[in-house]
């Protein structure tokens, strides 16, 4: 980055310092935090947008829709996340491959699996093996945003789920009695209503979601703490810039980052509770109508 | 809606080039200097990177190195998601039941005992060892207790901060770690394991390995692998 650092073994002290820190390496680290925050800003509403669909297909009246949706709660929920980053994605790959190879190469003779092996044509790979490396690591970045959105819309459901039945049936009642239908009384009375019940798990499964973006490397997609582990780890003199094991310092750094982080989340979800509480039938919008009055 | 612009997005992703001729992808793990290791450029690179690049310009192959996860390297190169393995594997007959290796580029290699004192009991002791080597069912079977680490710089940190009595790894990786601490470390005893290292391939791809395999034996004959080996490994080079 600087003139300077040519040659890293000529220097010292705090010019040595400034060096290891711009080296390449360290800006592939610093450029982890936005991958990090772009998989946040992207899985939080996908994962949500599941958890809504899961939560009414689970309260459908439509038995069939309603087992799905429970299947789908149980089921995620109560497979390990680590069988679910290893094998799922796999799983996801090569169900998107099958489908492309029937389409692209109906007159393929060979068989797709031979014993542990999985071979679709070359037309169907995705990305094609001669795409450059930055599709294969993009295709792979939109696998891990579905994988955790998956997983975490099965915990988001089962918290909607709770949070639409915690919804006082008189205030339902009331809106039947007005006259309303079905499909109004789900729009402007439960869904309005129910957030204020759903924001302590939901807020849970933020803080969680958080800490669980380390997942991303088992994915193959090099995350802060792969970085922070790489970069701390003791380097001898087959690299530019040889040190000791240095991985507490950077793990206090990520420690520092997590905090910051989850507190900024705090904040944010705090007022957000606050603002969903009035006017509510709560003990909270009860509490906040009387300091008013 | 979703769904169809994901499957566009899909179709056109792999559509791009892909009349372009095939590029074979090498997989290497970019953690175990100087095999294979991510420089402070942020690029990968080692003895494996440089001589998979020779390899492939002998051959007249289009490759790229990309970087995986060690226990993810089997389902992932079965699934097709790239073609060859060098990552300082080594060829063992168990390994050779479920995937294909070229001949080894480099010498069958001593492994080391490495501790922090010299009278650590290497048989009944806690032994440090990466998960799926060599090495970690050389300790499973040797009886001593074997704690497996996800990456060889793991290994050396038991050791050091006595997590572990001993670690257990390649020479090369550990005469530099050793050489450097400062006389922390030493080396405790030695064994031989493995029939050296070598380009693994999914079974079906006879062809492919056929045409490593073949630079391989060109560069052994020329004396080209030996250079290769002694840049990375300086001193410590184990020639054919």
């Amino acid at each position: 980055m600087f003139s300077q650092c040519a040659d890293p073994s000529t220097l010292s002290g705090f010019n040595w310092m400034l060096c290891y820190l711009t080296s390449g390496k360290h800006l592939l680290f610093y450029y982890s935090f936005g991958t990090v925050l772009i998989l946040l800003a992207v899985t939080a509403p996908v994962a949500l947008g599941f958890g809504f669909m899961g939560a009414i297909a689970a309260r459908s009246h439509s038995r069939a829709l309603s087992l799905l949706g429970k299947a789908y709660m149980l089921m995620v929920r109560g497979i390990p996340d680590i069988i679910f980053f290893m094998f799922f994605v796999i799983a996801l790959d090569q169900a998107f491959e099958t489908g492309l190879h029937y389409i692209r190469c109906p007159d393929w003779t060979e068989p797709i699996r031979t014993g542990l092996e999985f071979k679709v044509c070359p037309e169907a790979k995705i990305p094609p093996n001669s795409a450059p490396q930055i599709f294969h690591q993009i295709y792979g970045f939109a696998l891990a945003v579905v994988t955790f959105a998956i997983v975490f819309g099965a915990f988001t459901a089962n918290v909607l789920y709770g949070a639409m039945n915690a919804v006082p049936r008189a205030q339902l009642e009331t809106a039947e009695a007005y006259g309303l239908s079905n499909r109004q009384v789900f729009r402007r009375i439960l869904v309005p209503q129910m957030w204020v019940y759903a924001l302590p798990g939901l807020s849970n499964l933020w803080l969680i979601l958080i800490k669980a973006t380390p997942l991303l490397f088992l994915l193959g997609v090099n995350d802060i703490v792969y970085w922070a582990q790489e970069l701390g780890g003791s380097k001898t003199d087959s690299y530019a810039y040889p040190h000791d094991d240095w991985r507490l310092w950077y793990f206090l750094f990520l420690l520092a980052f997590y905090l910051a982080f989850t507190r900024v989340s705090e904040i944010v979800l705090g007022r957000l509770t606050a603002r969903l509480s009035h006017g509510q039938a709560t003990m909270a919008g009860e509490a906040m109508r009387k300091a008013a009055a | 809606m979703k769904k169809l612009m994901l499957a566009t997005a899909l179709v056109a992703l792999s559509g791009m080039a892909a009349s372009a001729q095939d590029t074979v992808r090498i997989a290497t793990e970019g953690l175990y200097p100087p095999y294979n290791l991510v420089n402070d450029a942020g690029k990968l690179d080692g003895f494996e990177v440089d001589l998979g690049t020779e390899i492939c310009k002998r051959a007249a192959l289009t490759c790229e190195f990309v970087q995986n996860d060690w226990d993810s390297m089997m389902p992932n190169l079965n699934s097709g998601n790239f073609d060859v393995i060098m990552a300082g594997m080594s060829i063992t007959e168990e390994r050779k039941a479920d995937r294909l290796f070229t001949q080894n580029y480099y010498p069958p290699a001593t492994s080391y005992y490495v501790a922090a004192s010299a009278d650590v009991d290497l048989k009944a002791g806690v032994v440090a060892a990466q998960t799926a080597t060599i090495q970690a069912s050389h300790v499973a079977e040797s009886g001593a207790q074997l704690l497996e680490f996800k990456t060889p710089d793991e290994t050396v940190a038991a050791v050091r901060n006595g997590e572990a009595d001993a670690v257990l790894a390649d020479s090369e990786f550990l005469d530099p770690v050793v050489a450097q601490s400062n006389g922390e470390l030493q080396i405790v005893d030695k064994v031989q394991l493995g029939g050296g290292v070598g380009a693994a391939f999914r079974q079906s791809d006879t062809e492919l390995a056929g045409k490593f395999d073949k630079a391989i034996g060109e560069m052994k004959a020329d004396g080209s692998l030996n250079e290769l080996i002694t840049k990375w490994f300086k001193d410590k080079a184990v020639l054919f």
